[in-house]
């Protein structure tokens, strides 16, 4: 067995009763994370390990990760994949690095990711795209494609990321691997840079949905330092992993199953809606009538946080600065318009558009009226359901440089995920099959507010049944001699 | 034509809270640049602010006190716009739903103005240029320093308005304990906006808005300069442009600033990282209730339980520290008159000599309650307890300790008296003479006699009477 192969509780048992030793780990992930760099440039930065302190007593004590570029790293360089912040050290940690390191991860570097979070591909970085380790002339997904690829590709066992409108849960079904956004508030944003406060959620992508659920068991519950952070619930998230579908109502929406689907998603995630009715769960179809304004209402919503949140970035404090101006408009100006890529540059001009005075009511206001509309709907599905289950996104990965050229495009394939991010829910990525190209396909599971113990159970029950999460991409692009063995 | 000037302020007042409003830095001013700041007022990246809890109660304490509406459920709203100073390129404010609304303020003479609205919001920092170098530094102390902003209807018609408004303001958050109010370290500053109209008119002239005003005199000033210029453009039948103004102090006249084409768009939006600010009835009632007396209740209750003049009560009361220490002196013994003229007389008269406000002053009530105590006792004389006051007045020195090493006690030894008595007696009989003859005036210079012999340490009332005695 290699040891990359095994998931990030496989190996936190192994390092527990001393049959891996941790350094054995860690050469492990380095070997991976060698011929990763070359083929897929996950990483941002790679550290040597950041070991904490104590040894923690998570079951992932001594387990290698990694962080996505936009979560602050005290003295390790955080980009946000931006050329704007291409030299900006942070002086503290994200509150989820800190619970993180108490609990005895050991962090291997800084993820790849779309420029602030903004984008479905990873190609809006400004230090290159990220390549899909299953079919390196494809993309990983975005925006945290590099901890998807990371994943999958064996150089982490697991990672933490960040997903505004998808962008946990899509890469990591472009990459065969398990994705969870949790409820809004359940996950300290502290340290995250933001992209769109009210949307933005941390979340771990993993092997399985019990590793998953062993790393929000680190990161959840109350922050003092996070207004919108929610208390810890009383029973831990991986302990609730019972299997147990019995009894439970699946709704699945029609209207996501509909126009712009591809065949081979659409057949993979009812196939997956068949195993959950095996296990006992009580699968029918519904109607979820708002899925047209989710796409709109989020990029608006999206574009508006954005443009506000990103001002900071002038120049003046940190991170890059113009290298000439005449004068503070000047520095401002140029500062802005050389250190932000186009994609970013696209959505603050939309956002400080919709906020405009005279526009504000048009669209701003509009789309949160939207955003109530959506968030009831949803109310009104989980008082018949426990679960929805949905494709994640309508097509498997596309070729690197396909989306860019049409961002328009780009933004409805996220149809699926943003509406979870608009009412605030818990939502899962589970890999469900793959293409005739043999690209991975993913099933997504979305839960009632803090039903995310719910979400995580029916994914566990899903992985007792199928091994698509324990597919591997190809050795082809793997030298041997980087594969790491015991 | 006779014209009419319609005034409205924003008054922006510093809250006397410990820490800042999102972070827990300290709010203390002054201090090495940039020492009192942390990621969360440097607005880094990925930072969050956390709503200081203190700030809501003094900005609800403000409002009710102002007799304003409560809004039960209050929001924060990010005000965005670019400047070195603030390190977010937004500023947290409240727009759509504000702390407080509706409110009045009676400022004397039957007259009231209205308060539009009470919001929290937070401060900028400091940019400080360097000709010499050509350089603009920033210091982010102030950062996240909170404030409440006051604006009010355009109620006002003349500058003593202004000022009577101000003062009771000034007056009424003090003794809150909302703020310190000091202007000369910017924890109260004022914007203008002034507009004239012709006598009679129901309708609302072109306004400016004046900034800089450092002082309740530069604010007089400006108003007056403002109304004037306005005045005369428009009786040149030229037209007033709205615009922001600023007063310049030495040149004693307003600049054009910017005018309202270039207004800035502050894309204000609700701020997706503070959950909105919930007030309970019953929290609203606590800090009713925890409301503390006011200047104008304690005018009252002066003269009528303490006999005060009404001079007196108003002097006292302007300052809560003065009021507060009156109090005291009160509590410890001191006859309330005589607490009255040592504070109206020697404190006041102190803090100017040293240029202190009164809430700074080291001297305590203890140690003047000793000092008036030891005069009402006769073991001080009046002039002797002036010198020992001013003596211990900035460190609030020992007054036993100081009476005793300075050997100040008055001499109330009756034997000691009239051997002094008989020594001046003895040295000026010209004077007795004159005494003798009527010459009242000469029973005066004997007396400073006796006293200088005693080295002003008698009491005048014993000099008196032996002197009185002895000439029969």
């Amino acid at each position: 067995m290699e040891l990359w192969k095994l998931t990030a509780l496989e190996l936190g048992e192994a390092l527990g009763s001393g049959s891996v030793t941790r350094a054995a780990a860690v050469q492990a992930a380095q070997a991976r994370i060698a011929w990763i760099q070359r083929s897929c440039n996950a990483f941002l930065t790679v550290t040597d390990p950041q070991t904490p302190q104590k040894a923690g007593d998570s079951p992932l004590a001594g387990v290698p990760m990694a962080y996505k570029d936009n979560i602050c790293t005290k003295g390790v360089r955080t980009t946000c994949a931006s050329r704007i912040l291409e030299n900006f050290i942070p002086c503290y940690d994200a509150t989820v690095v800190e619970r993180l390191a108490a609990a005895g991860a050991v962090s291997l570097g800084k993820l790849n990711m779309d420029e602030f979070a903004m984008g479905s591909t990873s190609e809006t970085s400004c230090f290159g795209p990220v390549r899909n380790p299953w079919d390196l002339t494809r993309v990983a997904g975005g925006s945290s494609g590099g901890a998807a690829a990371a994943v999958a590709a064996g150089g982490v066992w697991y990672a933490v990321g960040s997903d505004t409108g998808g962008s946990i849960r899509q890469p990591a079904a472009y990459c065969g691997v398990t994705g969870m956004k949790p409820t809004y508030g359940t996950v300290s944003r502290y340290g995250l840079v933001a992209y769109a406060s009210s949307l933005d959620q941390i979340g771990p992508i993993a092997r399985s949905a019990a590793d998953c659920a062993a790393v929000l068991d680190v990161m959840i519950g109350r922050d003092a330092r996070d207004s919108t952070s929610l208390d810890r619930p009383a029973d831990g998230l991986l302990a609730g992993l019972t299997g147990e579908l019995r009894g439970k109502r699946i709704g699945l929406p029609a209207d996501c199953f509909g126009d712009g689907l591809d065949r081979p998603v659409a057949s993979a995630v009812l196939a997956a809606a068949d195993v959950l009715r095996a296990r006992g769960a009580e699968v029918e179809e519904f109607h979820l009538p708002v899925m047209k304004y989710v796409v709109p209402a989020y990029y608006i919503i999206a574009c508006a946080e954005a443009s506000s949140n990103l001002s900071r970035f002038d120049g003046v404090k940190y991170g890059w600065r113009a290298e000439s101006y005449g004068d503070l408009g000047e520095l401002y100006t140029s500062t802005r318009t050389q250190g932000f890529g186009t994609e970013v540059k696209r959505r603050i001009l939309l956002g400080t558009f919709v906020l405009s005075s005279g526009y504000y009511d048009a669209y701003y206001k509009k789309a949160l009226q939207a955003k109530a509309v959506i968030k009831a709907a949803f109310d009104r599905a989980f008082a018949r359901y426990d679960l929805l289950l949905t494709p994640v996104t309508p097509s498997t990965a596309p070729r690197l440089g396909e989306s860019l050229s049409d961002p328009l495009k780009m933004y409805l394939s996220d149809i699926y995920t943003v509406s979870v991010n608009l009412a605030g829910l818990p939502a899962l990525s589970m890999p469900c099959g793959f293409d005739p190209q043999g690209l991975p396909i993913g099933a997504q599971l979305i839960g009632p507010p803090l039903g995310d113990g719910e979400v995580l159970n029916a994914a566990h029950a899903f992985q007792l049944e199928t091994d698509w999460h324990r597919r591997h991409p190809g050795g082809q692009y793997a030298p041997a001699a980087a594969e790491g063995g015991i | 034509m006779t014209w009419e000037t319609v005034i409205g302020l924003e008054t922006h007042v510093e809250l006397a809270t410990k820490t800042k409003i999102f972070c827990s830095c300290t709010t203390e001013f002054g201090g090495a640049p940039n020492t009192h700041c942390c990621p969360v007022c440097m607005g880094m990246p990925g930072t969050l602010p956390v709503l200081n809890q203190k700030v809501v109660e003094l900005a609800v304490t403000a409002g009710l006190a102002l007799n304003c509406a409560i809004t039960p459920h209050s929001r924060f709203d990010r005000k965005n716009y670019f400047y070195p100073d603030l390190p977010k390129a937004y500023q947290i404010s409240q727009l759509y739903l504000p702390i407080a609304r509706n409110g009045r303020v009676d400022i004397g003479e039957g007259k009231t103005i209205r308060i539009h609205e009470l919001h929290m919001e937070e401060d900028a920092g400091k940019l400080v240029h360097d000709p010499w170098l050509d350089q603009t530094l920033a210091d982010y102390n102030r950062c996240g320093v909170p404030l409440i902003e006051i604006v009010t209807e355009p109620d006002f018609r003349c500058a003593e308005e202004v000022i009577a408004y101000l003062e009771k303001l000034k007056e009424t958050l003090q003794y809150l304990g909302v703020s310190d109010c000091k202007m000369q370290e910017g924890s109260l500053r004022c914007d203008v906006n002034l507009s004239v109209r012709p006598a009679g008119s129901a309708q609302l002239g072109v306004r400016t808005e004046m900034k800089n005003l450092n002082s309740f005199k530069a604010i007089s000033r400006a108003i007056v300069y403002e109304a004037r210029r306005q005045i005369e453009l428009l009786e040149e039948g030229k037209p007033v442009v709205q615009q922001t103004r600023r007063w310049d102090e030495n040149k004693d006249a307003t600049y054009a600033m910017r005018s309202k084409e270039n207004a800035q768009d502050y894309r204000y939006f609700p701020d997706p990282d503070l959950p909105p600010v919930e007030l309970s009835g019953a929290y609203l009632d606590r800090l009713r209730a925890a409301l503390p007396e006011l200047a104008e209740a304690k005018r009252v209750r002066y003269q009528t339980q303490w006999g005060l003049p009404a001079y007196d009560a108003k002097m006292i009361t302007s300052q809560k520290p003065l009021a507060d220490f009156f109090e005291a002196l009160v509590s410890l013994g001191t006859k309330p008159k005589q607490g009255a003229n040592w504070i109206m007389g020697q404190v006041l008269g102190q803090l100017s000599a040293h240029g202190l406000e009164a809430g700074d002053m080291a001297l305590t009530p203890p140690t003047l309650a000793r000092l008036i105590a030891l005069v009402e006792a006769g073991k001080l004389n009046r002039n002797t307890a002036v010198k020992v006051f001013e003596a211990v007045f900035e460190t609030d020195g020992d007054v036993d300790a100081y009476v005793a090493a300075h050997g100040l006690e008055q001499v109330s030894d009756a034997g000691l008296v009239a051997e002094a008595v008989e020594q001046v007696l003895a040295a000026n009989e010209k004077s007795v003479a004159d005494y003798k003859a009527g010459k009242e005036k000469a029973f005066g210079f004997l007396v400073g006699q006796v006293m200088r012999r005693l080295k002003g340490q008698a009491s005048p009332a014993m000099v008196n009477q032996v002197l009185r005695d002895r000439l029969g």
